[in-house]
């Protein structure tokens, strides 16, 4: 990519001329940036334009009616999953990070696996077990007479534990991420100051990774906000929820789309405030990249660490996939044909090249915001990252009308010009599904490329140059290498992220071209859940790979 | 004002003791029966090359690493022995590292409060601003340590790590991060500060001007023992062994025969004083000469080739190269500038010479 | 198409990807999904030889579709699940009307659109199901006694979101006015043994499992439930038999307007509305057939024979948002 640069003549380079030719260099990077946002800020405004047609008796409907239950319950939701994924999240990294205890190296990478099962799935086998017409309250009933009583899983609380479970594994990732690369003479300065580690953990280690923390928590709470499926599984109204009815059942896209744009302008308002409170804070490693001697849990302890990580795996991770098991087993030769080598090809294949093409433009940014912190390139940033927060059908009717207008286009250009009609062009190719990908999961490749790119002192950046190295040499020689971590955590998100995608996949496919996601889908729209089970526990299985990918990178460096 | 200062100290009294610590890791040893000891208020260094485990011995007395034999004693307690290692933060004693470790999320006034857990908020702000001021850098407090420069990261350093009072201060290559220039300056900053607070402190580096510059006594570090534990007067000028005449100041080792004890003959002539009586007349050994030895005199009858030459300022520091073609160093005035290649007369004045066996 | 996939894959022949229709073949867009459609279509392309590509998606997503797609849309086909959705696509202007004397004997008025741009293909009935060891069918009349004080805690309902709750609501609308039609859904709600669940089997097992014991759900939902646990105490009721009869809603289809391949849309919808396919079509599912000629399954035609509403269908459409609104103002989740 680089182009030979003409050679500067040692004698008398003017200033002028050098100055230009390193502006150019830079401007390249940025302006990479601002098309990326550029290309993801489309579908947005189409969203966003959807203020153009006011649709105002459905908004005083829902103000009056619907709103005020559903801004409580959604409330209600994004603070427990926030208390849940961060508790989960920062313990069990902390544990497997900094601690040793008894199965600390198996529990490390398996309290990833949750990641690969979608969470609606989850959610499903949740309220099968524990609602009313499920084994245990079936079972108590038996035991305790019919007045057994069992908390309702069909409530905020419900809601809350299971999108703890499916989404701890954000938190966990990158957080542990930050204490595996804090280097260890902060929390040895502590010590030192007199702090005892636990002391140390919460005023040192813990607001050290605070950037990657809230990088994980991002990502979970966007998540949290723009679901559906799942709280449509515990019939948990949300403010999606709002979104949808007024879609599917007021035929409103437009109001669905001032709902989903009220959304992500809260979201964007959230981020931007988070960024201010550490504008002034840098992260870089401090210290060797010795890490400290682990904290040696031993005894009850030990046991105590064990059996905490055991139990989530098992709730979140074991039994659910066990139970879908159970069921894809009772479906499997009604169901299961050589399509699914198909299915399973087509999720995987689509999986990997978007999470290679989101990583890539997640690195062009995180660049061009390391080389130019000014505002603009940071809003640009930040717009680029937030097709995660809008939920996805909406995002996918968006990505879908400029994408139709531009096919429509092309074909009355060819019309006129070569007065030939060719058919959409774009349509139902990857040209079309791998951007909207991007769109969608953009901020999943950003964030643990972004903070691990923080780890990276400027110095280094400056050292680099005066060897003469800069720009895609200095990235490629100097700062990928130090990235790795970041960048397979990034990939490992965004391929399992894609694959486990649904109403954009819908949307954008080729014809007959289905996915292990399409087949879920099919499944579910007709209620058939146990049905679903096959491809979910297909879709599990390939989650598998790019999560044992990026194990094998953790395990040889922790 | 009342500034709120730490219990006075009480001089003389043993600070700090290691009595024959060793260390091994993955069964390498890297540290060897080592002792050493600090009075209040000493200043000690343990300067050696990088690998001598000097490292290692400082980690050790903050309670980072657990000792396999001997013992550490911090003022008069044991914290360590083998199988027994008191936890850092129950030891008191503070460090500066080598990276600084300044913690990034925290500003420069909460850095140096970090570790005032006991004390009162009125307290709290006073010893900061007395340290800031003690540091020469009234008024940053409100700043974070990435917006200070390596030498201010360094005051912050040493300002957080003194706050708390600690029995005993341990630096870590503490200067090795900044240029040189500024090293020796905060050298002798840091200095006076350890010396009018009374804090007794131990250093560790591989800069032997580092080490002069701050340290009352200095112990040469090499394969994880001491080599010799003196004043850097005496490292220099009386070094006990080969090793500590090469690792301290520049000089060349020429071979020699002992007349008597006052005098030893060398290619250079017989030079004379003290010969330390390490063995009898007739013996072979090496005699140290130092750049400082070896003085220019164009009325000299002794010649030596220029064979390079340093540029020091005052002084030019010259490679020579004898008829016999071993070579010696000479410090030499600047103001007598030869070329390379070019002969120029010397001449000795050695005082005391020190000489190894053979 | 694997094939068309790799290649997209690699970005290399954007052109040989081209939609460009082919004579033989029919693109349908899809909300029944495809385990529902495949076995009828490859009937169909057996006795033909007429090729039918087809994609599946949420109504929604479609109807979004074949907007933006405009006169270069490549789908010739629309089907869906319920009535609103089609009412939906004629009112935007994606159905063309189709002219058909087959169409017209074989689908009853009251289930395809006045206008003739869109046809119920099976038929699904909404209708009251009860614990049969608990509640004796005597005790049970119409739809709306469901909310009389004798049920108070015994009713369970899927979640209003659901476009079937949505229909069912819109033609009680059409029948007895809105504010009557409120009352009725807010002593539903008064009713309510449990938080409305989301889905029809998930409520209907709750009846079975005592949580409640009576409630509104498609039959083919108890016909599936029935086949994989056939000891399920539950009862089938059919409801208003005295007055306008059981709410039905249709799975149905239209013709796009700017359909490439009119022609063999139109032979494939009036073939599914034929005797054979409608059978193929409606069984699979346990649905009934929309055209009375044909017969329902034996499955199904031992639930008994009932009263349906005559009302069109379309109402259904007509009124969902109204029917919306009100279950929002009942406070009916």
């Amino acid at each position: 990519m680089t182009s030979p640069v003409p050679t500067v003549q040692a004698k008398a380079p003017s200033q002028g001329a050098f100055a230009f030719l390193f502006a150019a260099k830079l401007d390249r990077w940025r302006l990479a940036a601002f098309a990326i946002a550029l290309l993801i800020v489309v579908p947005l405004a189409v969203v966003l334009a959807s203020f153009l047609s006011p649709e105002r008796e459905i908004w005083r409907h829902l103000a009056e009616h619907v709103l005020p239950g559903l801004l409580a319950n959604t409330f209600k939701m994004v603070f427990g999953v926030a208390a849940g994924v961060t508790l989960l999240g920062v313990s069990l990294a902390w544990l497997t990070a900094a601690c040793d205890f008894p199965g600390r190296k198996f529990f490390s990478w398996a309290l990833l696996l949750p990641l690969a099962v979608p969470a609606y799935v989850t959610a499903f086998v949740f309220v099968s077990w524990l609602d009313f017409t499920g084994p245990v309250q079936t079972w108590l009933r038996a035991a305790f007479g019919s007045s057994a009583w069992f908390p309702p899983i069909r409530s905020g609380g419900g809601v809350v534990l299971v999108m703890t479970l499916a989404l701890y594994p954000y938190v966990y990732l990158l957080a542990r991420n930050a204490f595996l690369t804090q280097g260890r003479s902060a929390m040895e300065a502590a010590q030192s100051m007199g702090c005892s580690r636990t002391e140390g953990f919460f005023r040192v280690a813990l607001p050290m990774a605070r950037p990657w923390i809230m990088g994980g928590l991002m990502l979970a709470l966007m998540e949290t906000l723009a679901d559906f499926g799942t709280v449509a599984v515990f019939n948990y109204d949300t403010f999606t929820t709002a979104i949808y009815k007024t879609w599917f059942g007021l035929f409103s896209l437009s109001g669905a789309s001032q709902l989903a744009s009220v959304l992500v302008l809260l979201v964007f308002a959230l981020i931007l405030l988070e960024q201010l409170t550490r504008s002034r804070l840098r992260y870089t490693q401090s210290g060797r990249h010795s890490q400290s001697e682990r904290i040696r849990l031993a005894g009850w302890r030990g046991g105590l660490a064990s059996g905490f990580a055991a139990t989530v795996l098992l709730t979140a991770f074991v039994l659910p996939v066990g139970q879908l098991v159970l069921w894809s087993a009772r479906v499997f030769t009604q169901d299961f044909d050589e399509r699914y080598l198909g299915f399973l090809w087509h999720s995987l294949s689509l999986g990997a090249i978007a999470a290679g093409l989101t990583v890539a433009c997640a690195l062009i940014l995180a660049y061009a915001q390391r080389r130019h912190a000014d505002s603009w390139t940071r809003i640009a940033v930040r717009i680029a990252t937030l097709g995660y927060a809008v939920p996805g059908p909406v995002l996918a009717v968006g990505i879908f009308i400029p994408l139709a207008w531009l096919d429509n286009q092309l074909i009355h250009l060819s019309k006129t010009l070569l007065g030939h009609d060719p058919g959409l062009l774009l349509q139902g190719t990857l040209l079309v599904m791998l951007p909207a990908y991007l769109t969608r999961f953009l901020a999943v490749g950003y964030n643990p490329v972004e903070s691990a790119m923080q780890r990276i002192t400027r110095n280094l950046d400056e050292a680099a140059r005066t060897f003469g190295v800069t720009g895609l040499q200095m990235l490629r020689r100097v700062h990928l290498p130090m990235l790795r971590g970041g960048l397979l955590s990034a990939t490992a998100l965004v391929f399992v992220d894609v694959m486990k995608e649904m109403p954009i996949t819908l949307m954008t496919r080729p014809f007959g071209w289905d996915t292990l996601a399409v087949r879920i889908f099919e499944m579910t729209s007709e209620g058939e859940w146990e049905r679903a089970a096959l491809p979910a526990v297909a879709l599990v299985l390939a989650g598998l790979l790019p999560i044992a990918l990026l194990i094998r990178h953790t395990e040889t460096r922790s | 004002m009342t500034t709120p200062q730490c219990p006075l100290p009480v001089h003389g009294a043993t600070q700090l003791e290691l009595k024959g610590i060793s260390y091994a890791y993955n069964s390498q040893p890297v540290v060897r029966n080592l002792s050493l000891r600090l009075k209040q208020g000493d200043i000690g260094c343990l300067l050696g090359p990088s690998g001598c485990g000097k490292t290692t011995v400082l980690r050790a007395i903050a309670g980072f690493e657990n000792i396999a034999a001997g013992s550490i004693e911090l003022a008069g307690e044991t914290v360590s022995r083998a199988g027994y290692t008191l936890p850092p933060e129950k030891r008191r004693v503070g460090m500066v590292f080598q990276d600084h470790a300044l913690f990034p999320h925290l500003s420069v006034a909460r850095n140096i409060a970090f570790g005032l857990k006991d004390w009162g908020k009125a307290e709290h702000e006073e010893r900061v601003e007395t340290l800031l001021k003690m540091v020469g850098m009234p008024n940053t407090g409100s700043k974070y340590p990435h917006e200070l420069s390596g030498g201010q990261q360094q005051r912050v350093a040493l300002a957080r790590a003194l706050a708390p009072c600690p029995s005993l201060l341990l630096l870590d290559e503490p200067f090795s991060s900044l240029d040189v220039d500024l090293r020796e300056r905060i050298g002798q900053e840091v200095r006076e500060i350890l010396k009018t607070q009374g804090t007794t402190a131990l250093l560790v580096t591989h800069d032997q001007f580092e080490a002069f510059a701050i340290a009352d006594e200095i112990g040469v570090m090499n394969e994880g023992e001491i080599q010799q534990w003196d004043s850097a007067y005496n490292l220099y000028h009386r070094p006990a062994n080969r090793f500590v005449a090469d690792f301290v100041g520049e000089g060349a080792l020429m071979p020699g025969v002992v007349l008597d004890e006052r005098h030893v003959e060398t290619e250079l002539g017989a030079i004379a004083g003290e010969v330390p009586l390490e063995c009898g007349a007739g013996c072979q050994v090496d005699v140290l000469l130092r750049p400082d030895d070896i003085l220019h005199d164009d009325a000299s009858t002794l010649q030596a080739e220029v064979a390079n030459k340093a540029f020091r300022g005052a002084d030019i520091l010259y490679t020579l190269l004898l008829p016999s073609g071993r070579k010696v160093l000479s410090l030499v005035p600047s103001h007598h500038n030869h070329a390379i290649g070019e002969k120029i007369g010397i001449r000795l004045a050695v005082d005391h010479v020190v000489t190894f066996r053979r | 198409m694997k094939i068309s996939g790799f290649s997209a894959m690699l970005g290399v022949a954007v052109l040989a990807l081209s939609t460009q229709a082919l004579a033989d073949e029919v693109v349908v867009y899809s909300a029944r999904n495809e385990q529902l459609i495949k076995p009828i279509f490859d009937a169909y392309t057996k006795e033909t030889g007429v090729k039918i590509k087809f994609i599946t998606d949420k109504e929604g997503a479609l109807l979004q579709r074949l907007k933006a797609e405009g006169e270069n849309t490549p789908a010739d086909m629309l089907i869906t699940v319920d009535a609103g959705n089609l009412w939906e696509a004629a009112r935007e202007g994606s159905l063309k009307p189709v002219q058909s004397k087959v169409l017209a004997s074989n689908v009853p008025a009251h289930l395809r659109d006045p206008g003739n741009q869109w046809f119920g293909l099976s038929v699904r009935a909404r209708t009251i199901f009860f614990n049969n060891q608990k509640v004796k069918p005597a005790e049970l009349s119409t739809y709306e006694d469901l909310g009389s004080p004798k049920w108070q805690g015994r009713l369970c309902l899927r979640s209003s979101k659901k476009v079937y709750n949505q229909s069912l609501v819109a033609m009680m609308i059409a029948e007895h006015g809105e504010a009557k039609t409120e009352q009725v859904v807010k002593s539903w709600v008064a009713n309510l043994a449990a938080d409305p669940f989301p889905d029809d089997t998930k409520m209907l097992e709750a009846i079975a499992a005592g949580q409640c014991d009576v409630g509104i759900a498609n039959t083919y939902y108890f016909g599936r439930l029935m086949e994989k646990k056939p000891g399920l105490p539950l009862g089938i009721f059919w409801p208003n038999q005295k007055q306008y009869g059981v709410h039905v809603n249709v799975s149905g289809a239209g013709i796009t307007k700017h359909a490439k391949h009119e022609k063999e849309a139109i032979k494939l919808l009036e073939w599914l509305s034929s005797e054979k396919a409608q059978n193929l079509f409606a069984d699979i599912n346990l649905e009934y057939p929309a055209n009375p000629a044909v017969k329902s399954d034996p499955v199904v035609a031992a639930w008994g024979a009932f009263k349906q509403n005559p009302v069109n269908v379309a109402k259904a459409g007509e009124l969902q948002a109204a029917a919306v609104m009100l279950m929002d103002r009942a406070g009916y989740k």
